[in-house]
Order: structure tokens, then C-alpha cells, then sequence
């Protein structure tokens, strides 16, 4: 028998179908992984297995656990839930409650379902220690919390834990741990797996069995081997080919001239606020050098919070240095005091399309913003930039005069990038460009940026904390930790033959390739 | 946390001593002399001068600020030469009316609002939220002191069981003057109950869809388990700072409504006091309103401390 | 504004239609009242309500209705005056504190915390006893009460917009806090101060009646709303009516404005908190 049965189950919210018709029966021991874009109503279903959808939400099917139809009693679903299913969400921060201690949270878990295991125990098995059961949730880092989340998931010995994408709110390396852990316990406490996410090497990883869902609807479902190699569905064939990363080798410039050069940059920051005596400084950047021959992608990798974006931040004159200084074509600046015409030879791409638009312009009044920094120029010269621009990005003049929110995220990111290009810059800063768009559209960005660098002749300089983007693009990659930079190589090299311990363990943490 | 006590401490006593600026220039400006005023038009040159230089008002006008501010922080607030009186007596005999009646206005409405708002949030959407929400609106709209004037018209002059107005003093019968408080104090209450319902309702609705409340029900609770354990605390903290807001807006407020009481508060003291210009009065009432709000917003920066741990850093 | 969102929204067309009645009501009286307000008739005072008279008489024996128009009036004119006063100090004032930062913002919070700390009515004191009463102490005390709370609405909404990318794109772009300030933040806030606008109307129209009530607002001969409860305070417990009708008078208004206030929030952008109207009844 199976443990979880889920029968024609489908979920609309009002007149619109967020899941139809969908049918999955996991049996006892299995890893079932279930893959799917945003929207695709993977998170949806494995509400409903717990009985945790909106009130809004209408269902019709049913869904059985052991055999058992899920009791319709409000309260009879809450303790079922608790002493059945174990719970990790996406987001660690907002899941934990933020006026208590991480010991009391895990310990109301004991208390609710009379379970006569301890908080020290619980700790011990996700890899905390007892001093954390005394911490609230914003003194503990995003692993800690996910790690907290999990011993809280623990605490009823459940036989099914639901983890909805556990990991993607996690930088790379501790992303990998906190899958792993999650593979221990199971295999540990013989628990059902329910695995949610949008990466794929990440279900192929942690399970047996893969389902994948596509706008409500259950497209395929299999073996994790069967799935791979031999993809029945359309979409999860594109899924596939979409999370192979092809290289994009640009043959490189012969005349290695430094276009930008950083030497010896620090940027400190003040923290403890007004008065001087309760200050402390943090070095986000410490003594950083390195320089971008034209022509050449430089990728600049490390951890979240270990100053690369700081780094970029100067460099394109959003910030600027404590100490040191950096020379664009030979003129020297410190940050912010980047005068205009030198800063029309540099752009930046933001990480998040949404964002980068103001939502209250249209997106040619957007695009030509940067136009201010060539001085006056005609209304016609202005239009035929603008034309140039979108049109180097595959889009079309017509959508000048429309809105940031016409569009997807995919084609925002191409509108970003006819930005950077309106000024005619020769060093573009890619900050992330292509981590916050949906695994489909990534390669086409790439791709993208792959073919104007060869066409426009451009460097770039890539901050990523994402190996595959980087393999694909860069010549040559630095790799930083806490403000410094702690490794160099071509990516051959660094993939091949790491050095730095850091290097190693985001070697490491990389996630098998599907392929 | 001692930092942050600290620094929220130096926020208030700047605030106090830039409102004592404000309002010493203010009241400098003032066109007229105040000896000239006091002793009549027809008093000779001499009388003035020697009335001026017995108020101190020759001294230049830095010196008669910092002897204004110094006095009070040994809690001499100077002679009223209206009344005849130290001014920091008169405004404590009005203070005894105009507090206590501040706090049974805060009480009553903490008591009325708070429940009503967290039984509409639990009843979203159904007959009682509707309900409680169309009450709110009228009781956000309804001025304080016109409320008052309807409640003295039922309670005290159509079922008389209560007294129209006036005060008798707490110490010679304290029933009587706390009889004397409950329509005012239900006046002042009612506008500040309907805003703490309203709050109270979205606050915890909005804490209901927090991830931390979906945790709690994968813990095995239910909604109502879940918002009661879990919600209400995180609720109750933008309800904190309406709560200090309202105690200022509640002290002006008494200002008001005394008058439909007939109530010998701080606001009858401050009307005479300009009408017959004695500044010194004027000033130093007003630096003790000032004195109150700030004082309760401090506590209330300082409650926030307690309750949420993630402000305790020195640095938030 | 267009309207589907009206049509939407059957709430905002209710509270705005209900404002813009009392409104034109208000307006109306600038040309033509159904009886001067100033005619006092001793022989005719406190008659009922009847077909001359729609609303009765007051103690003086003036015609109520002209009277509650022309007080609508006032409420208007000093609520709109000072929320006027509010925006345009205020809104510069957080814009400015959000785009520079460091000092300029220190001092702006400063500046909000000592105006914070004086209830509109201590201010109304304060400027009474430099000036004596009159309407326009009543705009002036409210709008200085305005001020920090729309510097707080602007500079809190300004802060959520800076963080966003097209800011740091503008600035890329080499626009400096001025235009970044006038083509990015404002527009991008302006809901959230038309929002805070409403409210902030209501509490003045609430404010001003309580000041012309203790006397330290309108002044006769001219009359608002407050100054007729003030007016029919001596009177009231004989003839309770002269203070219901203005009263009432006050709480139509403020409801419709309220609503209208209510409707725009969710019309215009959902996610607004509903704590706007924290900013409570000085």
C-alpha cells in the first residue's frame, strides 16, 4: 500500500485551476523528488498532502496517507500533520517565529505530540550544538536556521518529511550540506522523502523517483535514471537540455591591455551606529587588485557576503574605496567620484529584472536614461541609439513605449542588458545575470551575452556565486572570501586542480551533472 | 541592550531640550511686554522697568533660558504673577486631574480595542468583522468632545448616574472624582479604541499569513492555536507604537474634553494663562505636555527592546 | 486614476462621491446659502427642523443648515490647507532624508521627533498665545502636525524604492539625488501620500473641530462646525439638538472621507498597510 495516495487531485483559487487533475502515489522509503518552474503548482500539492492550503483554496480528489482518507476536522488534521509529516520551507528567517528561542520553538514540537526525545538531542542530529537552543533565529546564520527547521521537523519522529525547497534561499556551499543532512536523516530514520525544487541536479541527487509539473499538471513522473536518460515529455526535455551549460568560448584578444585596473582597493564600513565609541569597522573589501584586459570575461566567484558585490558596487561608481584606488583606461577614481563621460564606458546588469525597471516609465524612457551621461544629444540620435540597443537584444523597436510589467522576466533581463549596451560601453558588470531567471531562459541569456562580446568587442566582468555560469563564460576567475581574493585561474584549472580550501569545498559542494 | 538604552535615553533628552528651544524663542518673540500688560497701560516707566528687572526679564535672553531650564531640572518652575502661585504647584494640582484621567482613557481603551480586534481578525470576513470594522469607522470619526457632550446628555442628565461634571478633588472623596472620570475618560477612549480594533484586526491578520504561523500548524496546530501562541505576540508589536502615539494624542485630548466636563485640568490653567499672558506659566505647562509624550514614547522605544530581541544590538 | 479601478472598488466610489457632496455642499455657501449666516434673529431662535428652516434655528436664531455649510466649508478649506502645508514640507523633507542619508537624514528624524512630540493642540498654544486665535492658527498647528508625519510616509516609502535596482541604475546613469528624487522616488510614492493625504484630512477636519470648540480656531463672525458645538455647548443640555447637527455633520464627513481613504489604499496598491491611520486624532 502505498503511503501517500494522491487521486485526481486539483486546487483552484476562484475560477482558475492551480493544479488539475493530478494523480501521484509514493510509496514507503521512497525519495520523491517533484520538479517544476514557479507556478507550476509543486508547492501547491505538497500543502495540500499536510493540509496547509490557503482557506481560499478549493479542492476536489483526494489524498490518503496509509490508506487513510485526511481527516476533514480542522483539529484532527493539525495533530495528524504534527505527528505524521515533517515540515522544511523554503525560507528559514520568516518560517521561525522571531520572538522566541530556537530551543523553545523545537521544544513546543516535543510538547505537541508528547514525543520524549530533548531539544540537545534534536540539535545533535542536525549538526548544532546545545548553545544554540539559547539563540533567537536572527542570531543564527541561514544554515543554522534551515538546520533548526529541520531538527524542529524531526522532533515527532515523523515517516514523511516534505522539504520545500529547502535550499534555495542558501548559498552553494551550504546548500550542499543541508542536502546531504537531509539525505542522512532520511536514510537514518527510514523516512518518505517529498522533495520540492526548481533544480534539477538537486532532485537527480537526493531522489529515487522524480515527478514533474508544468502549469497544474503532473507531465511525467518515473525513475530518477529513466527521467534523465530517457525523457518521455517535451518540457522535461527541455528542462534537461536547459540545465546543461554550454561553454561560450570567445577566442581571445592577442593584445592583453589592462582596460580596468583595481590595486589595492579596501572599503571599510562603520557599524555600531552614532557614537564613535561603540563603533566597529568591517572590512566588506580588503586589499583587493586585479585588472580586466579588453576584451576578456574576468568571473568574480565567492560566497554571499564576502564583498564581490561590494567590489562591483565601486567599480561601476555606486560606492566607493576606503583605500587603494582604480584606473579605467588609464584615469584614475575612487568610487562615486567617476565623472560622466568615463562612466558611460562602464555598465552594470542587475541580478533581478524586476527590480531594475521603475515600474512608473516606460521602458524606452528607462533605457535611454543613461543617455545623460553623453551630454546633450538630438531627439533623433537619442531614438536611434534606443533602436540599435533593443535591437542588439533581439527585441524590437516597438516595445520602447511600453511598461516593465508587459513583459517576463526573461525579456526584462534582455531590456537590462539593451541598457548597459546604450552608452557603448567596453566593460559591462554582470552582477548574477541570469540566478534570479527560471532554469528555461538561462541559457538563451548567455547566449546572448555571449555573442555581443564577440560582436561589440566587450569585457565583462561576472560576479556569480553559480560554477556553470561561470564555466561557460569566463576566461579567467577569481575566487574570493571574506574581502580578499584567495585564488586565480582559468576555469579548467581552478575545476581541475583547486588550491584554496574554499575553492575545494565549492568544488565540492557542485552538484553532479544530470547528463 | 545597555547601548541602546543609552542611546534612546540621549534621543529623548535631546528632543526635550530642542522643544525647550522651540518653545522659550516662540514665546520671546511674543510682541508686547509682558510687565507692561501685567501692570496696565497707565504704569509709570519706572514701575515697568522695576517689574521688569524683578521678573528677570533685563537679563539677556540666553541667560533667562538657562535659568528657566536650570530651575526646572531642580523642579522650580518659576512664580506665575497671575496667579500669585509657584507654577510648579499649579501645574502639579492640574496634573492629578489631567493624568489620572489620561490613563483611564488609555485603560479603557486597551481594554475595549485590543479584544474587538483580535475577535474580528479571528471572525475575518464573517457578520462580527463586518460588523466591528463598520463600528470602528463611526468611532474613528466621531470627534471626543462631542462624544462626551452625548454622553453627559444620557448618563448624567437623562438616567442620572453619573455627574455632569465638575471635580472633587481625590483626596477629600476618591469615589466621587473617579465617578468623575468615567464619562470623560469613556469619550477619550472610544475614537482611540476604534483605531487599536482596526490595527489590532490587521496586524493579526497580516501575522496570520507569516511563514512562522504555517511552521506552528505543521507543528500540529491549528489556525486558532497557531495565531493564539504564536501571532498575538508578533501582533501586539505595531500595536506598541500606536499605543504611544495614542497616550499623546489621549493627554492633548483631555485638553479638550475637560472643557464638556467642566473638568479643572491643564487645559482650563493654559487658556487662562494666555489670555491674561503669563508666559512663564504658558511655557512651562507646555514644556510638561512635551515632557509626557516624550517621556511615554522613550518607554515604549524601550518596551519594543524588551519584547523584540532583535533590537537589543547595540546597532539596530 | 481611471475608472475601472472605480468601478472595482464600489467602496472608493462611495466614500469619494459622499466627499465630494459635502464638499460642493461646503462650496455651494461661497455664493449662496438658503439664509445669511450672520443674521441674527432673536424672535426666530432654536425652532425645530421645518420647511423653512430644513435643520431649525440656533440660539441666536440663524438658519442651521447655512450654517452647517458654511462650517463644511472651513473644515475643508483648514483640514485641505494643512494637509497642503504637511506634503510640502514634509514630503521634500523625508524625500531628502532618504536620498542623502547620513546627516541630512539624522537631522530630518530629529527634526520629526521634536515636532512628534507636540500634540497639535500644544502647538495651537503655542500659537495662539504668540498671534490670538484665528482660522489660520488652526491651519498652521495642524499642518506643522502634518509635517513629520508625511516626512515619515515619504522617507519610509523613498527608503523601500532606493533599495530597488532602477535606483542604483539612475544613479549609474550619473542622475543625482535631486532628479533621482523627482523621476524615481515621487512618482513611485505618490500613492502612499494621496493615501496618507485622506486620512490625514479627516484627522485635520477632527483637529480643527477641536480647536474651534476650546476657542482656539475659528473665530466668529465667521463659523465652522467646531465653533458651532463651542456655540451650543452653554445651551446643550436644553436643547441638544444645535450640537447633534454639527456633530453629526462632522462624523458624515470624516466617514466618507475615511472610506474614500480605505478604497484608495486597496485600489491602488493592495499591499499598503492599514496602519495609516495609526498616526491618530490630535
Amino acid at each position: 500500500m502505498a503511503q501517500v495516495d494522491i487521486e485526481n487531485l486539483t486546487i483552484s483559487f476562484g475560477d482558475r485551476e492551480a493544479v488539475s487533475d493530478l494523480s501521484i502515489s509514493i510509496k514507503r522509503g521512497d525519495r520523491f523528488g517533484v520538479i517544476g518552474e514557479s507556478g507550476s503548482g509543486k508547492s501547491l500539492t505538497s500543502m495540500a498532502i499536510a493540509g496547509l492550503l490557503p482557506e481560499t483554496a478549493k479542492v476536489t480528489g483526494t489524498i490518503r496517507l496509509d490508506g487513510e482518507p485526511l481527516p476533514a476536522d480542522e483539529k484532527a488534521m493539525a495533530r495528524l500533520r504534527g505527528k505524521r509529516i515533517g515540515m522544511v520551507f523554503q525560507e528559514p528567517m520568516t518560517a521561525l517565529n522571531p520572538l522566541m528561542k530556537i530551543g523553545a520553538q523545537i521544544d513546543e514540537a516535543l510538547r505537541l505530540t508528547h514525543e520524549r526525545g530533548t531539544v540537545a538531542a534534536l540539535l545533535d542530529e542536525v549538526g548544532l550544538i546545545p548553545a544554540h537552543a539559547d539563540r533567537f533565529p536572527h542570531q543564527l546564520s541561514g544554515g543554522q536556521r534551515q538546520r533548526a527547521m529541520i531538527a524542529m521537523a524531526l522532533a515527532s519522529q515523523p515517516d514523511l518529511l516534505i522539504a520545500d525547497e529547502p535550499t534555495s534561499a542558501l548559498d552553494v556551499i551550504t546548500q550542499r550540506t543541508v542536502l546531504d543532512l537531509i539525505a542522512r536523516v532520511c536514510d537514518h530514520r527510514g523516512m518518505t522523502l517529498i522533495f520540492i525544487s526548481h533544480d534539477i541536479r538537486a532532485v537527480a541527487a537526493l531522489c529515487s523517483r522524480i515527478g514533474v509539473m508544468q502549469g497544474g499538471r503532473l507531465v511525467e513522473t518515473g525513475t530518477t535514471a529513466d527521467i534523465l536518460t530517457a525523457p518521455k515529455a517535451d518540457y522535461t526535455k527541455r528542462l534537461l537540455a536547459a540545465s546543461r551549460v554550454e561553454r561560450h568560448v570567445v577566442a581571445p584578444l592577442e593584445h592583453k591591455q589592462a582596460l580596468l585596473e583595481v590595486r589595492n582597493v579596501a572599503r571599510e564600513y562603520g557599524h555600531g551606529g552614532f557614537w564613535p565609541w561603540g563603533r566597529k569597522t568591517l572590512r566588506a573589501v580588503d586589499g583587493v587588485s586585479l585588472s580586466i584586459a579588453a576584451g576578456e570575461c574576468l568571473a568574480l566567484v565567492g560566497p554571499s557576503g564576502c564583498g564581490k558585490s561590494t567590489l562591483a558596487r565601486m567599480i561601476v561608481g555606486l560606492d566607493s574605496v576606503t583605500e587603494g584606488e582604480m584606473l579605467l583606461e588609464g584615469r584614475a577614481y575612487r568610487g562615486r567620484d567617476l565623472p560622466p563621460l568615463l562612466r558611460a564606458g562602464l555598465s552594470l546588469v542587475f541580478q533581478d529584472p524586476f527590480g531594475s525597471f521603475d515600474p512608473r516609465m516606460t521602458i524606452g524612457d528607462s533605457i535611454a536614461e543613461p543617455l545623460h551621461l553623453l551630454g546633450r544629444i538630438s531627439p533623433m540620435e537619442r531614438q536611434a541609439r534606443l533602436k540599435e540597443a533593443v535591437e542588439a537584444v533581439g527585441l524590437e523597436e516597438s516595445m520602447l513605449s511600453r511598461y516593465p510589467h508587459e513583459f517576463s522576466g526573461g525579456q526584462r533581463q534582455r531590456l537590462a542588458i539593451a541598457r548597459a549596451l546604450v552608452t557603448k560601453p567596453k566593460l559591462v558588470v554582470l552582477d548574477e545575470p541570469v540566478s534570479a531567471l527560471d532554469v528555461s531562459v538561462r541559457g538563451e541569456v548567455l547566449q546572448l551575452l555571449a555573442r555581443l562580446r564577440r560582436e561589440h568587442g566587450l569585457s565583462y566582468l561576472l560576479i556569480s556565486h553559480d560554477l556553470d555560469t561561470v564555466a561557460a563564460m569566463a576566461d579567467r576567475v577569481l575566487i574570493m572570501e571574506a574581502g580578499r581574493i584567495v585564488e586565480e585561474g582559468t576555469p579548467e584549472r581552478l575545476f581541475a586542480q583547486p588550491q584554496h580550501a574554499l575553492t575545494k569545498a565549492l568544488m565540492a559542494a557542485r552538484l553532479p551533472d544530470v547528463a | 541592550m545597555i547601548l541602546y538604552f543609552l542611546r534612546r535615553f540621549l534621543g529623548f533628552a535631546a528632543t526635550l531640550f530642542i522643544a525647550a528651544v522651540v518653545i522659550f524663542v516662540l514665546l520671546d518673540l511674543l510682541p508686547g511686554d509682558p510687565a507692561r500688560f501685567i501692570l496696565g497701560i497707565n504704569a509709570s516707566a519706572d514701575a515697568v522697568a522695576s517689574l521688569r528687572a524683578q521678573m528677570g526679564l533685563d537679563a539677556p535672553a540666553h541667560e533667562r533660558f538657562f535659568s528657566w531650564v536650570g530651575g526646572m531640572l531642580q523642579g522650580d518652575f518659576g512664580v506665575s504673577h497671575t496667579q500669585r502661585r509657584d507654577v510648579a504647584g499649579l501645574i502639579a494640582e492640574r496634573l492629578s486631574v489631567t493624568l489620572p484621567l489620561t490613563v483611564v482613557a488609555m485603560v479603557l481603551s486597551v481594554a475595549i480595542g485590543l479584544p474587538l480586534g483580535i475577535l474580528a481578525a479571528r471572525r475575518r470576513g464573517k457578520a462580527t468583522d463586518t460588523g466591528l470594522m463598520v463600528l470602528a469607522q463611526v468611532g474613528i470619526a466621531v470627534p471626543n468632545f462631542w462624544f462626551g457632550m452625548l454622553l453627559s446628555l444620557l448618563f448624567a442628565v437623562t438616567l442620572r448616574w453619573l455627574p455632569t461634571g465638575g471635580f472633587t478633588p481625590w483626596n477629600e472623596d476618591f469615589w466621587a472624582a473617579a465617578r468623575g472620570m468615567v464619562l470623560p475618560g469613556l469619550a477619550l477612549a472610544l475614537p482611540q479604541a476604534s483605531i487599536l480594533a482596526r490595527v489590532m484586526r490587521t496586524a493579526l491578520v497580516d501575522v496570520t499569513g507569516q511563514d512562522f504561523i504555517r511552521t506552528a500548524r505543521a507543528k500540529g496546530m491549528t489556525t486558532g492555536e497557531a495565531v493564539w501562541r504564536h501571532g498575538v505576540r508578533n501582533a501586539l508589536l505595531p500595536v506598541l507604537t500606536i499605543l504611544g502615539l495614542q497616550f499623546a494624542f489621549l493627554v492633548a485630548g483631555t485638553i479638550i474634553v475637560e472643557n464638556v466636563f467642566y473638568l479643572p485640568g491643564l487645559g482650563r490653567l493654559i487658556y487662562t494663562a494666555i489670555s491674561e499672558r503669563d508666559l512663564i506659566l504658558v511655557r512651562s505647562a507646555t514644556i510638561v505636555l512635551v515632557l509626557v509624550v516624550s517621556l511615554v514614547s522613550l518607554i515604549v522605544d524601550l518596551t519594543y527592546a524588551l519584547v523584540d530581541p532583535r533590537l537589543r544590538r547595540g546597532d539596530a | 486614476m481611471n475608472w475601472r479601478l472605480i468601478r472595482n472598488h464600489p467602496s472608493l466610489l462611495i466614500g469619494l462621491v459622499a466627499t465630494a457632496l459635502f464638499a460642493l455642499l461646503g462650496l455651494v455657501s461661497l455664493w449662496w446659502t438658503p439664509f445669511p449666516i450672520e443674521q441674527i434673529v432673536v424672535a426666530r431662535r432654536f425652532q425645530g427642523p421645518g420647511p423653512v428652516h430644513w435643520l431649525g434655528t440656533d440660539n441666536l436664531g440663524r438658519d442651521m443648515f447655512s450654517l452647517v455649510m458654511s462650517g463644511t466649508l472651513t473644515s475643508f478649506w483648514v483640514g485641505a490647507a494643512a494637509v497642503v502645508i504637511g506634503i510640502g514640507v514634509g514630503v521634500p523633507l523625508g524625500l531628502a532624508a532618504a536620498a542623502w542619508g547620513g546627516a541630512v537624514e539624522w537631522l530630518v528624524i530629529r527634526i520629526s521627533d521634536v515636532t512628534f512630540a507636540f500634540p497639535s493642540v500644544v502647538i495651537a498654544i503655542l500659537i495662539t498665545t504668540l498671534m490670538g486665535p484665528s482660522a489660520a492658527n488652526a491651519i498652521i498647528a495642524i499642518g506643522i502636525f502634518n509635517i513629520p508625519v508625511f516626512a515619515r510616509v515619504a522617507r519610509g516609502g523613498a527608503l523601500a524604492i532606493a533599495t530597488q535596482d532602477y535606483v542604483s541604475a539612475a544613479r549609474l546613469a550619473g542622475l543625482g539625488n535631486v532628479a533621482i528624487s523627482v523621476r524615481h522616488l515621487l512618482p513611485n510614492i505618490m500613492s502612499l501620500i494621496i493615501v496618507q493625504g485622506t486620512i490625514q484630512l479627516s484627522l485635520g477636519i477632527l483637529a480643527e473641530a477641536g480647536l474651534s470648540y476650546i476657542g482656539l480656531g475659528t473665530q466668529p463672525p465667521a463659523t465652522s462646525l467646531g465653533l458651532m458645538l463651542r456655540d451650543a455647548q452653554s445651551v446643550f443640555l436644553i436643547h441638544p439638538w444645535l450640537s447633534i447637527v454639527p456633530g453629526l455633520a462632522i462624523v458624515l464627513i470624516v466617514i466618507a472621507l475615511n472610506i474614500a481613504g480605505d478604497g484608495l489604499r486597496d485600489a491602488m496598491d493592495p499591499r499598503l498597510k492599514r496602519e495609516g491611520i495609526n498616526h491618530g486624532a490630535g
